[in-house]
């Protein structure tokens, strides 16, 4: 791997970079959530929308395994973010 | 897979690995850890991440106030190169009513006596420390600065990975199925991948203790019970300590990496392995936050998830061996506090497997207790 794929961001919210996201492939976190866990990849604001498919990718790679069986990590609400605001008052309206 | 083991302990998370670190250091010979999914994917790595040695009993201040010490300096201690995010900045813990503040008051007295530097404050004071809180029936609070935060899946990382170091396995995506004994001794433990022969057990499956004791005839008064958490964008540092507040049942730290994490405790929680997000718990956490917090109205929430608490009857963990089987040892019932005190409960455990003297006297963690009565309740949880 050259430098500049090395440096290349993968989860541009928590600046985890391809080289990080190898390194820990290497070291047999094999699985998303354990990547996830380890390096804050897909906690952003946008919760792996956009790393999430690339690191899939990198898994299949590495292992050999056929992407459709790595498993995804648990999505968890709320679906998009969400002003603190806005969730006020709610319970008392329902 | 390995098919024999001196000690084998069930659960990876921070208890599990601190245990079986502390077993191989101490010399324990064969220690494997089964874990059924990931490390620190149960409650450890659920858990809000924060430490406090501000406690109501002596015992949870000894073993918070050791732990405390010992994450300070824990990658030095292990001998491992892993940020454990350790970060000093206090936990702020207001009072709302005259009770409150007698059982405070009276924390500190015991606190101070074991050299735990915690004070209080007047709600003008409590504005020095977090300047946008609101003071709305606050009659004062207590302050220690020796409080923080850590990084728990870190802190799991940096025990595991000193206990390979000395020899230990540690084997996840190996659900522990059943456990043979006879005649009241641990034959085996059976797993998916294959049995490992052992007469000793170390019981730190969270949640989950109770089902594994059922394993050997050991019924644990330990229930699982759901905390919801969430979490903010990352924002510039503004809120330096935890606040909790025992009157909304609530906590809220900023951690290091800028987001906020908070979450809340529900008095009427049924014994569940529910760890499924609720809206409830999105906009109950909101309106009392924000009643505290009020800034906080402008942050986004991103994620939300949930974990197990392992109740015990008196919020106090059970830590020791069960008489109805021999060489089956607990350490689970943290209620919600096991992460904190993970660095000495490990140590313990260890002395207690290994029949060593104890580094505190741990006779009132037996399981026993909650027959004989001698029940000691933790006032401070949330």
């Amino acid at each position: 791997m050259n430098q500049n794929d090395k440096d290349t961001i993968i989860c541009r919210c928590e600046d985890v970079t391809l080289g990080d996201i190898r390194d820990r492939i290497a070291r047999g976190e094999h699985n998303l959530e354990e990547i996830k866990r380890s390096c804050r990849c897909g906690m952003g604001p946008c919760q792996g929308r956009n790393c999430t498919p690339l690191i899939a990718k990198e898994i299949a790679a590495a292992t050999g395994k056929p992407l459709e069986e790595i498993a995804l990590p648990t999505f968890r609400p709320p679906t998009t973010a969400i002003k603190m605001s806005a969730l006020l008052g709610v319970k008392k309206d329902d | 897979m390995i098919k024999s083991a001196d000690i084998v302990v069930i659960g990876g998370g921070v208890v599990g690995c601190s245990t079986a670190y502390n077993l191989a250091k101490l010399g324990a010979g064969k220690v494997v850890v089964l874990e059924k999914k990931y490390l620190a994917s149960g409650s450890t790595g659920r858990c809000g991440a924060g430490m406090r040695v501000q406690w109501g009993t002596e015992t949870n201040c000894l073993l918070s106030r050791e732990s405390v010490k010992m994450l300070s300096h824990l990658p030095e201690m292990l001998d491992v190169n892993i940020d454990i995010e350790f970060h000093q900045s206090g936990y702020l813990l207001p009072a709302y009513t005259e009770s409150m503040v007698e059982q405070f008051k009276k924390n500190l007295v015991l606190q101070n006596s074991l050299d735990i530097h915690a004070k209080w404050l007047t709600p003008e004071e409590c504005l020095d420390v977090v300047p946008f809180m609101s003071l709305k029936g606050v009659l004062g609070a207590t302050f220690c600065a020796e409080d923080g935060h850590c990084n728990p899946f870190k802190v799991t990382e940096a025990y595991a990975t000193a206990a390979r170091n000395l020899g230990v396995e540690i084997y996840t995506n190996t659900e522990v199925l059943n456990i043979e004994s006879k005649n009241g001794k641990i034959l085996s433990v059976h797993t998916a991948s294959g049995d490992i022969a052992t007469n000793t057990i170390v019981n730190a499956a969270g949640g989950y203790s109770k089902q594994v004791g059922r394993m050997v005839g050991v019924e644990l008064p330990i229930f699982p019970e759901r905390h919801e958490i969430l979490v903010t964008e990352p924002v510039e540092p503004t809120l330096g300590p935890m606040v909790m507040s025992f009157y909304h049942n609530l906590y809220c730290q900023q951690s290091p990496h800028g987001s906020f994490i908070m979450g809340l405790g529900h008095p009427n929680e049924p014994e569940t392995f529910n760890i499924k997000s609720s809206w409830q718990f999105l906009c109950d956490m909101a309106e009392r936050v924000v009643e505290i917090l009020p800034p906080l109205a402008r942050l986004n929430v991103i994620r939300q998830w949930a974990g197990l608490y392992d109740m015990s009857p008196d919020r106090t963990p059970i830590l020791g061996n069960t008489p109805a089987m021999e060489r089956f040892f607990t350490a689970a019932g943290f209620s919600g506090h096991g992460f904190m005190i993970s660095p000495i409960t490990g140590q313990l455990m260890a002395e207690i497997v290994l029949g060593k003297p104890t580094t505190f006297p741990t006779q009132m963690f037996d399981a026993g207790r909650f027959e004989r009565g001698e029940l000691f309740k933790e006032p401070l949880v949330v």
